[in-house]
């Protein structure tokens, strides 16, 4: 009986969970629409979600790339159909890998961040201070970060796509001797503008998960370094989660036949 | 005149305030004293709207605290957090002016800076920290800053959240010197949460003392050491025998 009312609990502590983020996420939402704006903080949050995460995005791809072309080589050899490594280490990195290892690296990076530092700014007062300087902690502190991220994500992705079919042609050219116009133009050929602009799409939903979950558990930190240190946990782990989860909802969407 | 009435708070189990009945009149300065954990902050939270009552009013001029254009009524207050709760991504005049810079009545930077250093310089620091980070500052220096935030929009009232917690005691009677003479020189109404007796004496018009979340004793400064209370007695003499337990 215990065990049902323990089960029954946790499903209720879930649904409670659910229903806040929910709400946090449509609060934001409301939020972007109306003023007042705070494009210096949108600014700030571009550069730091961004440009500082292109370099941990930027190798993630070109390893990644170069390990699908040896994986696809491998398998491909046992059907004599190794010529497909170009095109499917192109689909595969801007279809999937791009779009969700670029999203869970920057789940990892941005989203331990904002949860951070919101969380130490609740800690020490600094959002109550916000308050009483009559600025709203949602405009001025999730606002600017969820709409960056969401903004830049899709750019990260694409930039992210490139490297990774690089890594891939690096590989190819060099380690499996294919011929280098070969490789790019089975590359170029095989690729469709949905490929690519649904991982982007991907990565825009995924932007918005991460720094709307580094804000919400941010927001939501317990006192004392514990009580930050947790929010930074639950914000990586619950946008990791929601990030694969919406991964599979959006394939499912974007291309089920 | 800042008026409660019959305020309640808990947080879960807890009971902080249990209805708490109080007048602040316009242009005193009242001490709230009480032991840690008592609930002085959350009184505080309250008249705010950071922390929302479970039950009882406030207002303020007679207007109810909540509701009503929130920025209109903030506008009207100045605070001192009890860790200055400085902005560290910004820099020192940035925190000072960070009110000015926003709302209906923003001021352009140059001006927002200029008021800033005005304001620094009120609280005893130069120009030369304006462009320094908080995390470059000592406490008392940063409970200076805090301070000059405070008043930077010229509030008309002030509430002061444990001014000299963590301050030496040379440094916590400059902060309370500074209060007395801003508070005085401004005419403002002020409320300043302590259990710093010192801070007290220097400080306060009236003294308000919460036990047990209510208010225990209230009345001038000056009939504080007669008031034949034998809470408030224990409390400003420090002892551990009386009516309030030391191990709470």
């Amino acid at each position: 009986m215990s065990l049902i009312a323990a089960l029954g609990r946790s499903f209720l502590a879930l649904l409670a969970t659910i229903g806040r983020v929910t709400l946090f996420a449509g609060a934001t939402v409301g939020h972007l629409l109306r003023p007042p704006f705070y494009p210096r903080e949108f600014g700030h949050a571009l550069l730091a979600i961004g440009y500082f995460s292109l370099p941990v995005v930027g190798l993630t791809a070109f390893f990644t790339g170069g390990a699908l072309a040896l994986q696809i080589y491998a398998g491909g050899a046992r059907f004599s159909a190794e010529a497909v490594v170009p095109s499917i280490v192109a689909i595969g990195m801007v279809r999937e890998l791009g779009p969700v290892l670029g999203g869970l690296m920057v789940a990892g990076r941005v989203a331990a961040s904002i949860a951070a530092e919101i969380g130490t700014m609740k800690v020490t007062e600094q959002i109550d201070a916000l308050v009483t300087l009559s600025t709203h902690p949602m405009k001025y502190l999730a606002v600017p970060r969820v709409l960056a991220a969401t903004l830049v994500l899709p750019v990260l992705v694409a930039v992210g796509d490139s490297i990774g079919i690089l890594g891939g042609f690096v590989v190819g050219v060099l380690r499996l001797d294919f011929n280098a116009a070969a490789y790019m133009r089975n590359t170029v050929d095989f690729l469709e503008f949905w490929d690519i602009g649904s991982g982007l799409v991907k990565g825009a939903v995924f932007g918005f998960i991460v720094a709307t979950m580094g804000c919400y558990h941010g927001m939501r930190s317990g006192r004392g370094a514990q009580g930050v240190g947790r929010a930074t946990t639950d914000a990586v782990v619950s946008s990791s989660v929601l990030i694969l989860a919406a991964n599979f909802l959006l394939t499912e969407v974007f291309f089920s036949a | 005149m800042i008026a409660l009435h019959d305020v309640h708070k808990a947080f879960g189990a807890k009971r902080v305030l249990s209805g708490v009945t109080l007048e602040m009149p316009k242009g005193e300065s009242m001490v709230i004293i009480g032991g840690s954990g008592t609930g002085k902050s959350v009184l505080l939270k309250c008249i705010l709207g950071l922390v929302v009552p479970d039950r009882g009013r406030i207002s303020v001029d007679g207007q109810p605290a909540e509701g009503g254009d929130r920025d209109a009524f903030l506008a009207r207050f100045g605070m001192l957090f009890q860790g200055a709760a400085l902005f560290d991504s910004m820099t020192v005049w940035e925190n000072v002016a960070f009110r000015l810079r926003r709302g209906r009545d923003k001021l352009p930077r140059p001006a927002a800076r200029e008021v800033a250093v005005e304001k620094l310089r009120r609280v005893g620091l130069g120009p030369e920290v304006a462009d320094l980070y908080p995390a470059e500052l000592s406490g008392g220096m940063q409970k200076r800053v805090g301070l000059a935030r405070a008043i930077a929009a010229d509030p008309e009232i002030i509430f002061f959240d444990e001014p000299t917690t963590g301050l030496d005691p040379i440094m916590a009677g400059v902060i309370n010197d500074l209060i007395r003479e801003i508070v005085t020189e401004m005419g403002v109404t002020a409320m300043t949460i302590t259990h710093d007796m010192s801070s007290v004496r220097a400080i306060a018009d009236r003294v308000a003392m919460l036990h047990d979340g209510v208010i225990q004793w209230t009345g001038p400064v000056g009939e504080m050491d007669r008031s034949g209370d034998p809470y408030l007695d224990q409390f400003i003499h420090g002892r551990a025998d009386g009516p309030i337990a030391a191990v709470r």
